[in-house]
């Protein structure tokens, strides 16, 4: 049994979503993780309660509440209209969006609790020092976070990966679109196909288990050292 | 075997030969049947005194959930196709399975009191059109001949958006994010009249029959409760109900 070639649209699609998604998550991610490791607002915790929120949540709540709210007659859908980028939707970009907040928590944690580890003393050391407060963070803070922003990339990654839930919602299941490996396992299962769900759902559980693997063989060595 | 267990095995044995007379029945349902399914049920409660308890999903789902040996007694799918598949395999109980309900399809759009016809599908090519998996969904394979009857197939292609069966396709034209899409007739109607929206009731002749079949399932083939549900099925005022939801019967 081989892969047909929708079955390699599919994973394709999946591993661009993915990446993309691992990429903004660290981008937004970082700044987040780092306000919430240090600030003292009192909405601290709201915060953190609402980025932990996607981890309890079911992707059909997400999914149902991002359809209403980025359809053409809810209040993201007329934004996003109005600056041009029309309805997200059945879209890669709508599945960008949903998966940024369904993969939040993933990625903002492991950093933030790795900014809270490294505590307020390396960065005094290095303000006595004479760095600057971003001279500091690329050279000092990011070194010593390193574990954090590995666990942080590739959970993110491998969940995004995972996604269902939130896929099937606003997806529209269009191919090379938003056909994602899990809602292509989906269809096969559906069409009696066992054969080719065997082979997709057998190579998504041996990708999960080596990325975790991966993960915590490179955290151990790191933590020996 | 110990004595001292004797006791234990005839309690088992006692409470799992409860009688039958107001038995509960565990009945899988094609998600587009769950209301007049849900009409019925207390029907059939007072007519036989027995109990519906129905869980509602994907109709291949169920296969491969049945194959497994899922606790349904009564299996209503939304196609011909595996019930048969059951049968062949010695899963259901010989000589019980039927055409219970006709499916309709529809082309629907949410905003009430308006014209729909088939030529209003390429009016604005910036909307999008949802259909339900043609691979997987009865309803999705018969929108897809009706798009093909149309001789629309190619200028509608980038445009349809699939929902993974006839509920979520709904869901996509209700919330706004598709124009219009084809959903089934017993999701839109009541009483041969469009209850919500806008519809277009499709000639049956425009796509093939869209055939659900029933089955009892071997672990009630003992259960007289499975076997009154299914007359039941079959009886003028069950055939009633489900041509009020937009079905039509054999």
């Amino acid at each position: 049994m081989t892969p047909t070639p929708a079955d390699l649209d599919a994973i394709w699609l999946t591993l661009r979503l993915a990446g993309t998604v691992t990429v903004l998550l660290l981008l937004l991610g970082t700044p987040l993780a780092w306000w919430l490791a240090h600030s003292r607002a009192r909405w601290r915790g709201v915060v953190n309660a609402l980025v932990a929120l996607p981890l309890i949540l079911p992707p059909t709540v997400l999914g149902f509440y991002l359809l209403v709210a980025l359809g053409p007659d809810g209040p993201l859908g007329q934004l996003t209209r109005s600056i041009g980028l029309g309805a997200l939707p059945f879209t890669f970009a709508g599945l960008v969006v949903g998966s940024l907040i369904y993969s939040l928590p993933f990625v903002v944690q492991p950093i933030r609790d790795a900014f809270i580890a490294i505590g307020p003393r390396p960065l005094e050391v290095a303000a006595t020092l004479g760095a600057r407060p971003l001279d500091a963070f690329f050279s000092v803070v990011l070194p010593l976070a390193r574990p954090g922003f590995l666990t942080a990339t590739v959970l993110g990654f491998a969940h995004t990966v995972g996604e269902f839930g939130v896929v099937l919602m606003i997806g529209g299941n269009i191919p090379g679109e938003t056909r994602v490996v899990a809602i292509q396992i989906y269809d096969h299962v559906e069409a009696l196909e066992y054969a080719q769900a065997h082979w997709l759902a057998g190579g998504l559980l041996l990708f999960s288990f080596a990325v975790l693997l991966a993960l915590h063989t490179l955290n151990d060595r790191q933590a020996r050292r | 075997m110990p004595a001292r267990l004797r006791p234990t095995i005839f309690a088992v044995l006692l409470t799992s030969t409860v009688p039958v007379a107001a038995a509960e029945l565990t009945v899988a349902v094609a998600s587009n049947f769950v209301k007049p399914l849900e009409a019925m049920a207390p029907v059939f409660a007072a007519a036989a005194g027995h109990q519906l308890k129905l869980s509602t999903g994907a109709t291949g789902k169920f296969y491969a959930q049945i194959q497994r040996g899922a606790p349904f007694d009564v299996f209503l799918s939304a196609d011909e196709k595996r019930p048969a598949l059951l049968e062949s395999e010695g899963r259901t109980v010989a000589g019980s399975r039927f055409v219970y309900a006709i499916g309709r399809l529809a082309l629907w759009r949410p905003e009430p009191g308006q014209a729909v016809r088939p030529d209003m599908l390429t009016a604005d090519p910036a909307t999008r059109i949802a259909i339900a998996n043609p691979k997987t969904a009865p309803y999705g394979a018969a929108a897809e001949a009706v798009i093909a009857h149309l001789g629309l197939t190619e200028a509608l292609k980038a445009r349809l958006v699939q929902g993974e069966n006839i509920a979520q396709t709904y869901q996509f034209v209700a919330t706004g994010n598709a124009a219009m899409g084809f959903v089934a007739w017993s999701q839109v109607s009541r009483d041969g009249a469009a209850a919500s929206g806008s519809a277009w009731l499709v000639p049956a002749d425009l796509h093939p029959p869209i055939r659900q079949s029933a089955v009892i399932l071997t672990r009630a083939a003992d259960n007289p409760a499975a076997h009154a549900f299914a007359a039941f099925l079959k009886s003028e005022a069950a055939r009633k109900i489900i041509q009020q939801h937009g079905y039509d019967t054999e």
